[in-house]
């Protein structure tokens, strides 16, 4: 009873780009920058692709809610091991505020018609660390969650999943079908090898809007500005404790 | 904001990121071992205490003066106490280069700010005829960046100012002290980069690398420090400065003096300000990690990459399996594919990614479908391409791991390149840990390193002048340390 997996994957700028606010402050600069897939769904799709491995999955759908370019976002995936791709064209002051919310209704209404066991995502992504889009796609399916998740194993009928928590490892059994997401020490992301990225083009890769999955993804949210956080001021030195109780008697600190 | 819990993995992936502050949380998993074993290789390298020079090798000190009392109260009148160093351990590191294979017996370490302290320390030891070492940020692999007997070190370290960018021109005007990985930095927050790259940038200043004419990762698309250095202002040796630090590309004016400064290492002038073109960022960076099964292979890759790749082709360095398995097996990085004797990393930068993508993909096809190339990899986000370039950037310290490392800085013809490894191999045969070979492909420079376990003259006898006829029957170049006495002796 081999599963079927429905990964997602979002195009972030790099994690090594040093981010500039637009200079209108509707946002960040992103043209021209380097982009790749958030490193939590890499994670993501490397469990997917180790499952197939160990047979616990037998078929991986990529899916990619963005502009043209998610397609290559899509790529990387299929050049990892997943088997097809799906991009959902979200482009425009759609895209820009394009919400987990959104993307939830999205990969559940998906998970339904790609007759998925399992959906997997990233915890967060590095753009804006939402950590939202697993847990609402659980409750749109009314599925059970198995959130951080840093190990995967097959039990019976269902999975047993170790889970970082704030005070270390939750071990819990879930039934599927189920939505997982990725933490940092789930796996290292294996690198494509030339032979797999040359077969993964011509795997398929089929293109869908959201009219076409009956998902609503006008703007919830209006971004009123984007701004730099406050520059760091110099410290000050005093010579001795009194200076000091000066000093923050006269910032209104004591 | 990348999450600090990403900044791990990046860690995890096998690149040390010097720059971050990082709290670690003691209870991670194996996988963070690598921080500890760059601990450990920094314990190991100190441990060793290498020889001092004048002992290991027959080396005379020059008729120089001796230090005296009246000269540290001339050097603290000047630069005041806390920058006048006479304490073993605050010399130590200055004494001794980062392989730990050569040590000086230096007494005196300065650290100037200004170009004006620098000139008036080479005056008064003009007089005095006190011997000098300049250095930099003492990262050197062939023995020249420390003293060989009683030299006064004066260190730029403290001469680290960026003096100007000029945003149109591209032009950068620093003082030697800069570190090269600090001034890639803060041109990269302004859309330029350094037109060097080399794998010690996080301690290596540029005074340091005009110097030695470094050349780097980067020299196969940027060219070398001749051609993108504009400007050099240097202190002679009897104190006058010489300003020739010129800002314009083109400037035929008189004598073309600066490129006597670039590569003659201090023993013309002491390097206090440079001016450097600098390229813009370029907007796409691209890495491919190769492997092939022999040396005909990674020629032909070449070839076809200069054919294919063209002008975004930016670096292209070549790895033997050898040099890879020291830093697989000593510092635990991963290889991303398998195992085969060769490996090439091939970079290709440009101004538009959809273009290098197409390029790059057409040229990847190319060369796996005829069988040149076996297997590679093309990384898919920076942490990738920081994980690849350790592979080649970290060899150095890998080898350091074996015991003792025989350092040769190489230029042959590119087809000699494994023939020569093979040679020194059958050379030493037994006696010895590994021979390796990498290097800059592009620019015909191979590292050739021979480690054993600890230091053997034995070694020493087979390799040496057996590798420098080698070298010159194919009409190269190899780089010495730069004392001109220990070239005599050997």
């Amino acid at each position: 009873m081999a599963l079927r997996a429905l990964v997602g994957v979002k195009r972030v700028v790099d994690y090594a780009v040093r981010v500039r606010v637009k200079p209108d402050k509707t946002g960040v600069v992103t043209d021209g920058v380097k982009h790749s897939m958030n490193p939590f769904d890499e994670i993501a799709v490397e469990e997917a692709v180790r499952l197939k491995e160990k047979k616990i999955v037998s078929e991986i759908v990529a899916v990619s809610c963005g502009p043209t370019q998610s397609q290559e976002t899509l790529r990387t995936a299929l050049a990892m091991g997943v088997d097809k791709a799906v991009h959902v064209e979200v482009t425009g002051p759609e895209y820009n505020n394009l919400q987990p919310i959104h993307v939830a209704k999205i990969l559940a209404k998906l998970a339904t018609e790609q007759k998925a066991d399992l959906v997997i995502v990233g915890k967060q992504a590095i753009d804006d660390d939402c950590n939202q889009t697993a847990q609402m796609t659980a409750a749109f399916l009314d599925w059970p969650q198995a959130v951080f998740a840093s190990k995967i194993e097959k039990e019976g009928d269902g999975l047993t999943v170790t889970r970082e928590i704030d005070g270390g490892l939750e071990t819990i059994k879930v039934k599927l079908p189920a939505v997982i997401s990725a933490d940092l020490r789930l796996n290292e992301p294996r690198y494509a090898t030339l032979p797999n990225i040359m077969k993964a083009k011509k795997k398929p890769l089929e293109k869908k809007t959201p009219k076409d999955l009956g998902v609503d993804v006008s703007p919830r949210i209006e971004v009123v500005s984007v701004e730099d956080p406050p520059t760091r001021e110099a410290g000050a030195k005093v010579e001795d404790v009194d200076q000091l109780i000066e000093k923050l008697k006269k910032l209104g600190r004591i | 904001m990348p999450s600090f819990e990403y900044k791990l993995s990046v860690l995890k992936s096998g690149h040390c990121v010097n720059k971050e502050r990082i709290n670690l949380d003691m209870n991670l998993q194996p996988g963070l071992r690598l921080l500890s074993n760059i601990c450990r290789i920094r314990g190991f390298a100190s441990q060793v205490q290498a020889p001092l020079t004048s002992e290991r090798y027959k080396v005379t000190r020059g008729n120089f003066a001796a230090l005296n009392d009246k000269d540290l109260g001339y050097f603290e009148s000047l630069l005041g106490k806390t920058r006048v160093l006479t304490e073993e351990s605050d010399l130590e590191g200055h004494n001794t280069d980062w392989l730990h294979m050569v040590r000086g017996a230096s007494k005196l370490l300065l650290k100037p700010k200004t170009t004006e302290e620098v000139s008036a320390i080479l005056k008064y030891c003009n007089e005095r005829k006190l011997a000098v070492c300049p250095q930099g940020g003492n990262t050197g692999l062939v023995g020249g960046s420390v003293p060989v007997f009683d030299e006064i070190v004066v260190c730029t370290s403290l001469m680290n100012n960026i003096i100007s960018l000029d945003e149109w021109s591209g032009v950068m005007v620093c003082q030697a002290g800069c570190v090269l990985e600090a001034l890639n930095d803060y041109l990269m927050e302004r859309n330029f980069i350094m037109p060097l790259d080399l794998g010690a940038k996080g301690s290596c200043q540029i005074g340091g690398n005009v110097s030695t004419n470094a050349g780097g990762l980067r020299l196969l698309r940027y060219g070398s420090l001749h051609a993108t250095v504009l400007g050099v202002e240097a202190v002679i040796p009897n104190g006058t400065v010489m300003d020739c630090l010129s800002l314009m590309k083109k400037d035929n004016t008189g004598y073309d003096l600066k490129h006597l400064f670039i590569g003659s290492e201090g023993t013309l002038g002491f390097v206090t300000k440079v001016a450097i073109q600098c390229p813009v960022k370029p907007k796409s960076v691209k890495l491919a990690f190769l492997g092939m099964d022999n040396f005909q292979s990674v020629l032909e890759t070449f070839k076809r990459a200069k054919q294919d790749l063209g002008e975004i082709l930016s670096s292209c360095e070549y790895i033997d399996r050898a040099s890879i398995t020291s830093v697989t097996d000593n510092l635990n990085v991963k290889n991303p594919i398998g195992d085969f004797p060769f490996y090439m990393l091939i970079e290709a930068s440009g101004s538009n990614e959809t273009h290098d993508e197409e390029k790059l993909n057409t040229f990847l096809e190319k060369i796996m479908s005829n069988g040149t190339v076996t297997d590679g990899t093309v990384a898919s986000d920076s942490s990738q391409m920081l994980a690849i370039w350790a592979l080649r950037e970290r060899i150095a310290e890998g080898l350091l791991y074996d015991g003792y490392v025989y350092k040769y800085d190489i230029s042959v013809p590119l087809t000699t390149f494994d023939d020569f490894v093979q040679d020194v191999w059958k050379q030493v045969g037994d006696d010895v840990v590994r021979v390796c070979g990498y290097g800059h492909l592009g620019d015909s420079n191979i590292h050739l390193n021979i480690t054993s376990k600890t230091y053997d003259p034995k070694v020493t006898s087979k390799l040496e002048p057996f590798v420098y006829e080698w070298t010159s029957k194919k009409k190269g170049w190899r780089s010495r340390p730069s004392n001109a006495q220990l070239e005599e002796n050997v």
